[in-house]
């Protein structure tokens, strides 16, 4: 044991150490973060004890408001008041056409395939906004907890796209935080009512949020959460609730299609007021003040809301039925349905859940809090304070994969609900004499037509070597990790030369973009961006260090010998050394160095954790 | 590391062969992934990042190949030096071919049909017995297989691949009614 002790004295080597880490929950309407104290997660209120934080941010020359400060100014100042910013997230200018007409916003430029929305403060992309609501949490995490946090876990809908969940890990990064993984929401919400109810067996979770709906199956089994399909609508939750009603109104006001940005936002408040009390009651009055001192009133009933509300929950039946049929599981098979989401407080759709999955869905865990508090449970995991602990977390691939191939048509390459990871490769050939580049066009979605699939990136191939036509032979590998992210690889075979990768992506900030955002937040407020940057390579090398040091500590002894063992130790050294004022890139290029010295340690782990795994069975049981 | 050399069979400690048994599979999967899965590495170093995502992939991509009849037959079939070429081999069963056609016959006249719940039933229950019935028929050939057998093997599993489709695409046709009823 007397080996382990390599730090240096008085340096601070507490393997005990709790780490601090984070669940965010970043919804449409509201945002909760929640962390694991004494074992227990909760979620984290604010200085005036409210759990929930309004996803709204407000952009004014003298600076910025977020949550329910700006939330009061979304009917005065609508154009500078931006909510709902996670309908507009990871998507194209081509998309707010069709979704910008309800979003009482003034869009512009489009030097970027970004949107961006005008407002006093210059013009903000989603992501800008999302990260505005993240630091927010992300700060309040840090102030209760009393230092910063490590890691978060950030709670995406299992419906999010590709470009969607590369936006929401580009506001993080905006944010300053480490993304520990994007976990799925009602992954999230399985996770916490499954461990606390000791749950096994399969269950359907069905998840409609402010903006989102997903529906996912899984199989719960010993600690492990294994999704058997996902399904839903990246566009569909409470807010068009609202607007079916506020459009109800509308009709029944005789006002036209042209009313001002601050009328769209005092029907929509009219219409979620309504919607709330119809929980309650079957009868509610409603009034709404039109410009110029004049107000309609008037009274809406259940039934009514039902009947404009039903093609919405149809929507969301169908998608629970296609799903059912994915997982190939029947409605008998599934056990409980967790219900989760504010609007599963809508009666019309706990009945209507009901009736499709014939039983009583489960209302009794708090639909806005159970998310937030899975993340935590999952982030506490994944930062390193439960070693040993047995969850684990299978997730799928919501949308298929696919490529243009001739015709514009899409050639399926990693289909839906495939689990993550999951790598795939394909062989691409040129089609000229000495071609030395090809183009390759991803895709998401289910349809045939490349025209009604989402557009991800295109890439080109270059640096293909010189050849007669059809002679080149290109493996390409797409990659999805565990966050449902793509990272594309490809290898010209029968050179070896390593084609060079150009990514374009479709929609989403490209990295520069990123970089100039991070300058200028950073320029904002007024900090040394060589020391910020500094600092964050020796957070970097920090963890490198603890994560090799607490390899040591478990089998450092077993798998090394005296003179790997020295290697290892002096690789270290280095690292910590260079680490304490070296600059950005010698740690950065330390840490690369010490990765590559202690590679054949790192293999050799893993190794024998597969070993350890396989240990428990013996090929006999199978040869009776 | 995994040693991506191995065959999916020696990756799950299970014996090479095409009846596989669900349960100790999935449990090995688990046990598997438990250790391997890129969240053991959330906090790791960058390397061992990469190799969990290789590592965990392969692992999904074995389970799914070994838990799948069809997927695995034409893997054990590969095992044994014999390639199909998915694209454009077919069985030459004309008896075989012909019920196909008929199957598919009555798919698509389900569309026009009043109440076809009950017949798209029917159907998908008698296309899944033509599998299972294939199953056992492959899984002969594949207890001690020569030349000859794994021949008969590699045309079973054409009919297999036919079937399969055909069973797709009436899933697909099922969630259109359905679609439709709303």
């Amino acid at each position: 044991m007397a080996l382990l002790q390599i730090a240096e004295p008085g340096q601070a080597q507490a393997p005990h150490q709790h780490r601090l880490s984070a669940g965010i929950d970043l919804g449409t309407t509201n945002s909760l973060v929640a962390t694991v104290r004494s074992g227990k997660a909760e979620t984290l209120p604010d200085p005036q004890g409210r759990h929930l934080l309004p996803s709204v941010v407000r952009y004014r020359q003298s600076g910025i408001e977020v949550g329910y400060e700006a939330k009061q100014s979304e009917v005065d100042d609508p154009l500078n008041t931006i909510s709902s910013a996670k309908r507009l997230i990871g998507r194209g200018v081509d998309d707010i056409k069709t979704l910008g007409s309800q979003l009482p916003y003034d869009f512009v430029g489009q030097q970027s395939s970004v949107p961006r929305i005008k407002t006093e403060a210059g013009d903000i992309s989603p992501v800008e906004v999302s990260a505005e609501v993240l630091r927010q949490l992300s700060e309040r995490a840090e102030g209760t907890l009393g230092g910063p946090l490590e890691g978060v876990v950030i709670t995406v809908p299992a419906y999010f796209d590709e470009a969607q969940r590369q936006a929401t890990k580009d506001a993080a990064k905006l944010a300053g935080l480490h993304v520990l993984r994007l976990l799925n929401e009602p992954t999230a919400a399985a996770v916490a009512y499954g461990l606390d109810k000791g749950a096994e067996g399969v269950h359907a979770i069905y998840d409609l949020g402010g903006g989102t709906f997903d529906i996912s199956i899984l199989r719960l089994n010993k600690g492990v959460f294994e999704v058997l399909a996902t399904g839903g609508d990246s566009a569909l939750g409470g807010d068009d609730f609202d607007r079916c009603v506020a459009e109800w109104i509308m009709q029944q006001a005789g006002l036209d299609e042209n009313v001002s940005p601050g009328m769209v936002k005092r029907l929509m408040q009219a219409a979620c007021t309504a919607k709330e009390a119809l929980t309650q009651t079957e009868q509610t009055d409603i009034e709404v003040s039109i410009e110029a001192g004049e107000s309609w009133q008037g009274s809406l009933s259940r039934e009514q809301f039902n009947s404009l509300v039903d093609p919405l929950v149809t929507k969301s039946m169908m998608a629970c039925r296609r799903t059912l049929r994915d997982a190939g599981v029947s409605v008998d098979e599934v056990q409980e349905v967790v219900m989760v989401g504010g609007s599963t407080r809508v009666p019309r759709v706990r009945e209507k859940v009901g009736e499709l999955f014939n039983t009583k869905p489960l209302v009794d865990i708090d639909p806005d809090r159970v998310v937030a508090v899975g993340a935590a449970i999952q982030a506490d995991i994944l930062v390193g304070n439960k070693p040993g602990d047995e969850m684990l977390l299978l997730d799928v691939i919501p949308l298929s994969l696919g490529i243009e191939t001739m015709g514009g048509l899409s050639e399926k390459l990693i289909s839906r609900n495939t689990t993550i990871p999951v790598a795939r490769a394909q062989e691409f050939t040129t089609f000229k004499d000495g071609q030395s580049a090809i183009a390759i066009h991803v895709v998401q979605g289910e349809r045939e037509l490349v025209a009604d699939c989402r557009s991800l990136a295109r890439f080109e191939l270059r640096g293909i070597p010189p050849m007669v036509a059809g002679a080149a032979r290109i493996r390409v590998t797409f990659a999805v990790d565990a966050d449902g992210l793509l990272s594309v690889s490809a290898i010209e075979q029968s050179s070896g030369v390593q084609a060079n990768i150009e990514v374009k992506p479709s929609y989403g900030l490209t990295d520069q973009e990123i970089e100039t955002m991070l300058r200028d937040s950073i320029a904002h407020a007024d900090q040394d961006k060589q020391a910020r940057s500094q600092r964050e390579q020796q957070v970097e090398a920090e963890r490198v260090i603890e994560a090799l040091q607490a390899a040591l500590a478990e089998d450092g002894e077993r798998l090394l010998d005296a003179k790997e063992r020295q290697q290892v130790d002096a690789a270290l050294e280095t690292l910590r050394n260079v680490s304490k004022d070296g600059d950005q890139e010698q740690i950065k290029n330390q840490i690369a160095e010490l990765e590559k010295s202690c590679g054949f340690y790192v293999e050799r782990r893993m190794n024998q954790s597969i070993q350890q795994a396989m240990s428990g069975h013996s090929v006999d049981e199978f040869e009776q | 590391m995994l040693d991506f050399s191995k065959n999916y069979f020696d990756l799950f400690g299970l014996p090479v062969g095409y009846i596989v048994d669900a349960s100790s599979l999935a449990d090995r999967y688990r046990d598997l992934q438990r250790v391997v899965h890129p969240d053991r590495y959330a906090n790791g170093t960058e390397q061992e990042r990469r190799l969990s995502v290789q590592g965990a992939s392969l692992i999904n991509e074995a389970f799914e190949t070994l838990k799948d009849p069809v997927a695995r037959a034409a893997y054990l079939l590969s095992l044994h030096g014999v390639e199909m070429d998915a694209q454009n081999e077919s069985t030459q069963d004309m008896a075989f071919l012909m019920q196909q056609m008929e199957l598919r016959e009555e798919l698509e006249s389900l569309r026009e049909q009043a109440g076809p719940f009950e017949t798209l039933l029917d159907l998908s229950g008698r296309i899944n017995k033509q599998i299972t019935d294939l199953v056992a028929q492959i899984a002969m050939q594949f207890e001690t297989p020569n030349d000859e057998q794994l021949q008969e093997a590699r045309e079973i599993l054409r009919k297999m691949r036919f079937l399969q489709k055909l069973r797709s695409e009436t899933e697909r046709v099922e969630a259109e009614l359905e679609d439709r009823l709303n």
